[in-house]
């Protein structure tokens, strides 16, 4: 087709071939869709152009641009590599920051369909999650991150310069270790310097107005005597405070309160810190992201399509590419690795539109809330902005989608030899397995909940942490040693680790480490 | 909205954090490595390899669930005949569907295949060795290639001009287009004074003349003396290093004596002498020659794994190796070296017949002559061995002739040391 022609027919382009002019006219209608038709809110984007070696090592560094260095990424790397080489996987067409300007990444080697439908997944859909979702709100900070990043690679580059490799890996993996322990789920509402002097001149005010002359003349001798006994569990309860515990995030504790560690070591422990945190609402999002991401493209191609600015050519690549995305395999497909947080969360955007716009009677009983309002972007806006997986498939997940996933709920006890069927897409089980799947999304019962419980800071300094035992399931054993190995190393003195179980309070298993000399 | 093209950003990006995995994974690797070795042939060293290791040293922890005990539930997708109540029967062992989690963090990451480059490889083949970082470097860089002559071009720098070529072509088109030589006009002018001396009234052969010398002086300034076309300047092209060639001989007694262990320590030796010498020659033959009391030429495979029993005699194997020399690879065509490895033992009658074999007529062929004497620590023989103790009359008179005994593969080295410091003065 001559230019001419092509501009005749509004077509973007043509073939698969790609240039940095087609990229920009095709991401401007891609943009036009999204943001001024659709009403999309969403960060300026940078668009990358970037080798398969460079995908590779961005894989290997958590995705992360300019990542510090640390053998566990050459690891990764050269896994991926071995993977990738064979041709056992593929590797994705695109990778997306979490920042401001949000940074995607494109593959050279793909197709202009594929350049197409990856920026209007990553840098419309995902884009608009990040900026819009509560979590992302809330625990990352997307103006800050690549900053700190390059902070944080200086930093690390500058401790190895100084201290010698080998004590930074050190610190760092045992860091590593405790990434998901690094996280804190239940942040406290902290007062700032000023309102802590706020309050104690408050207080000040408060015993200047109330002082009575009176309570000088009483003897000293005669005030109440704290009993030697109580003295202790009173000082326990004391340091207890002191320490803020208990206390789920142990790189936070061990950065603060480790009687022995450099302060380098502690500023180390604070960049993984950071990152995990950076990383928790990715967790909690998988579903919802790439559902929203997904649905996005899906969106944003057909109406290009509807258009005429990309014909059926591409159209047929780019469903291809859809479909193998979001295909669901039962559990007793030879390819079934877990529920593809793709189909669902395709599937359920999928579903809230339709519900919106076309709604059985069943919806408006389920969702009276939405269904039928014929307004299925500001919906999908508000559901995208509030929620996470869990709370979302709780509060979104339809008895359609679930009679079309065919789900069904099972219970595995390890004592039985029998697996039993709880229940199933039916009437009766809807809001059973609905809930089952809430869970099995709920990051928080996913991981184990370990607490630093005491560091008895006056005595032995030995620190006792607690795992909180459901539903009987224990720490594997020997990660959990190897790990405790990394916390004694970092503590300094010997650790304790108790398995006790969340409702009864017994106790199950111990495990003890030593910090190595 | 910005595009970026990092296609060009520099590469290896992550090659500091490769280095630290090897560096980590050092233990695992040597063994890997070695492992290797054993199947590598003796000129195969020289490449990149696929390494398998055990990623002991190589996990990371982290605090995880077990996959065995507890009470759990899921939500599973493609349901198709279960009703609520139903009870499915769990396969043996655990696994199934459930529980696979677990036992692909703790199993599956164990096995770790992924490459190491060609210098990678070398550099732990030769940290084994204790090699001296300069010799290092000298094998690990690849042929440096040579300026060789390559006949000429039409075009070049001024100092590679050839003045023997360009003039002959300047000669060859003067006398094609008839460039008159100076000598002509100096005649015709020594023809016209003459002819104005004789009479200068006869200005019709007076006029001939001067036209002609101005019709000659126009030639000679239209085709020129030297001509851009005549230009021919020296081409120089980069080959590798002239074809030279080697063959290496490879004795090795493989008597029972001789364990597994000792022949590996062999092996180490012989790839090391191997890569030495294609640094230094184009083409390197390998003849392998073991020998009981009877000496064959055999394939690697064989030369490396079959044991014979039986008893030593080894100037049978030396009485191969001139066979093969006469056959294949004279001596003046070829540079020879060979390279003996032995646990010491011989018939004791036999060894004055391979001294006078190796005296008379194969240390004169050879280049070098390297014997070394394996043992482990274990049986370390407390007296010297017969081989070694008859060859020892053999080092002070002959420079060719070296000989160590090794007892790991960091002893192997020093071998070397005196053979290529030697050839290395010899040629700068």
């Amino acid at each position: 087709m001559t230019s001419a022609a092509r501009k005749k027919s509004k077509l973007l382009y043509d073939g698969p071939e790609w240039d940095f002019d087609l990229i920009q006219t095709t991401y401007d209608a891609i943009y036009e869709i999204g943001v001024n038709q659709m009403g999309l809110e969403i960060y300026p984007n940078q668009i990358e152009v970037i080798r398969s070696e460079q995908m590779l090592d961005a894989y290997a560094s958590i995705g992360m641009p300019n990542m510090y260095r640390h053998w566990s990424f050459g690891k990764h790397f050269a896994r991926e590599e071995v993977l990738y080489r064979k041709g056992a996987r593929a590797l994705a067409y695109e990778l997306v920051i979490n920042s401001d300007p949000c940074i995607n990444y494109i593959m050279e080697e793909n197709s202009m369909t594929m350049q197409t439908l990856v920026m209007a997944h990553a840098a419309i859909g995902h884009n608009h999650f990040f900026k819009n979702n509560y979590l992302f709100k809330q625990w990352t900070d997307a103006t800050s991150i690549l900053d700190y990043l390059t902070f944080a690679k200086e930093y690390v580059a500058e401790c190895e310069e100084h201290y010698g490799v080998e004590a930074v890996e050190a610190v760092l993996d045992s860091a590593h270790a405790l990434m998901n322990q690094g996280i804190s789920r239940h942040p406290s509402p902290r007062r700032t310097d000023a309102q802590n002097r706020e309050k104690a001149r408050l207080r000040h005010e408060y015993e200047e107005q109330t002082y009575n002359e009176i309570w000088r003349t009483i003897p000293r001798s005669q005030l109440p005597r704290v009993s030697h006994q109580d003295q202790i569990p009173a000082e326990m309860a004391k340091e207890a405070a002191n320490l803020s515990l208990p206390q789920e995030n142990l790189l936070y504790f061990l950065e603060k309160h480790a009687p022995k560690l450099d302060e380098w070591k502690r500023e180390l422990l604070r960049i993984v810190r950071m990152l995990a945190q950076y990383f928790y609402p990715q967790r909690q999002t998988k579903v919802m992201n790439e559902g929203c991401a997904t649905f996005v493209h899906y969106e944003i191609l057909n109406t290009m399509y509807d258009q005429g600015l990309i014909n059926e050519g591409a159209m047929l690549e780019f469903m291809h590419s859809h479909s193998s995305v979001v295909f669901q395999p039962g559990f007793d497909h030879r390819g079934f690795s877990g529920i593809n947080p793709y189909a669902l969360g395709f599937a359920m955007m999928r579903d809230i539109q339709r519900m919106c716009l076309d709604p059985t009677e069943e919806d408006r009983e389920w969702f009276p809330g939405f269904a039928g309002n014929g307004e299925p972007i500001e919906t999908l806006k508000e559901a995208w902005a509030n929620f996470r997986d869990d709370s979302f498939i709780m509060q979104y997940l339809s008895p359609k989608l679930m009679r079309d996933f065919h789900l069904f709920h099972i219970h595995d006890n390890s004592e039985s030899a029998f697996v039993e069927v709880k229940s199933i897409h039916d009437e009766r089980g809807f809001r059973e397995v609905r809930r089952r799947l809430a869970d099995q999304y709920d990051t928080s019962s996913r991981d184990p909940d370990i607490q630093v419980v005491s560091a008895d800071l006056s005595g032995g300094r030995r620190l006792t942490l607690h795992h909180r035992v459901r539903n009987g399931i224990l720490l594997e054993k020997e990660q959990c040693d190897r790990t405790l190995l990394h916390v004694a190393h970092l503590w300094g003195y010997r650790v304790k680790l108790m398995e006790m179980d969340a409702d009864t309070g017994e106790l199950l298993k111990e495990h003890e480490a030593l910090p190595m000399p | 909205m910005h595009i970026v093209d990092r296609r060009l950003n520099p590469k290896a990006k992550s090659l500091g954090n490769r280095q630290r995995f090897l560096r980590r994974a050092k233990a695992e690797i040597k063994e890997a490595v070695r492992d290797s070795l054993k199947r590598r042939k003796v000129s195969d060293v020289d490449g990149g390899e696929n390494i398998r290791i055990r990623t002991k040293s190589l996990r990371e922890p982290t605090f995880g669930l077990s996959g065995d005990k507890g009470k759990r539930d899921g939500v599973l997708p493609g349901n198709k005949e279960y009703a609520p109540g139903d009870v499915i029967r769990k396969p043996e062992k655990g696994g199934g569907s459930r529980g696979q989690k677990g036992s692909d963090q703790g199993g599956g990451e164990d096995d770790f295949i992924f490459n190491l480059t060609r210098d990678e490889f070398l550099d732990i083949f030769f940290e084994d060795l204790a090699l001296p970082n300069l010799v290092k470097a000298k094998l690990k860089s690849l042929k440096s290639p040579e300026a060789v002559r390559a006949g000429f071009t039409t075009d070049g720098p001024p100092a590679k001009l050839n003045q023997v070529r360009t003039l002959r072509n300047s000669l060859a088109r003067r006398i094609a287009l008839r460039r008159p030589p100076l000598r002509e006009i100096e005649q015709l002018q020594a023809d016209l004074a003459e002819a104005e001396a004789a009479d200068p009234r006869d200005e019709e052969a007076i006029e001939a003349l001067i036209g002609r010398i101005r019709h000659l002086e126009y030639l000679r300034k239209v085709v020129g003396y030297i001509d851009p076309i005549d230009l021919r300047y020296n081409r120089t092209e980069y080959r590798p290093k002239p074809k030279t060639q080697a063959v290496m001989f490879c004795l090795m007694d493989v008597s029972a004596s001789m364990t597994e262990d000792l022949k590996d320590l062999a092996k180490r030796f012989y790839m090391l002498l191997h890569l030495f010498l294609s640094r230094h020659y184009n083409e390197v033959d390998i003849v392998f020659i073991r020998h009981t009391t009877q000496a064959q030429e055999v394939d690697e495979e064989t030369f490396f794994r079959a044991t014979e029993t039986g008893g030593t005699i080894i100037s049978s194997a030396l009485d191969e190796m001139l066979r093969v020399v006469n056959d294949r690879y004279p001596a003046e065509d070829w540079n020879i070296y060979a390279a003996q490895a032995s646990d010491g033992h011989n018939f004791d009658d036999d060894m004055r017949r391979c001294m006078a074999m190796l005296t008379e007529q194969i240390l004169p062929l050879c280049q070098y002559y390297a014997y070394i004497e394996v043992y482990s620590d274990e049986h370390m023989s407390p007296f010297e061995s017969v081989v070694w103790g008859g060859y020892e009359t053999l080092a002070p008179t002959n420079p060719n002739f070296a000989m160590r005994k090794v007892a790991g593969p960091d002893e192997i080295y020093p071998v070397f040391r005196e053979l290529f410091s030697t050839s290395e003065g010899e040629r700068s």
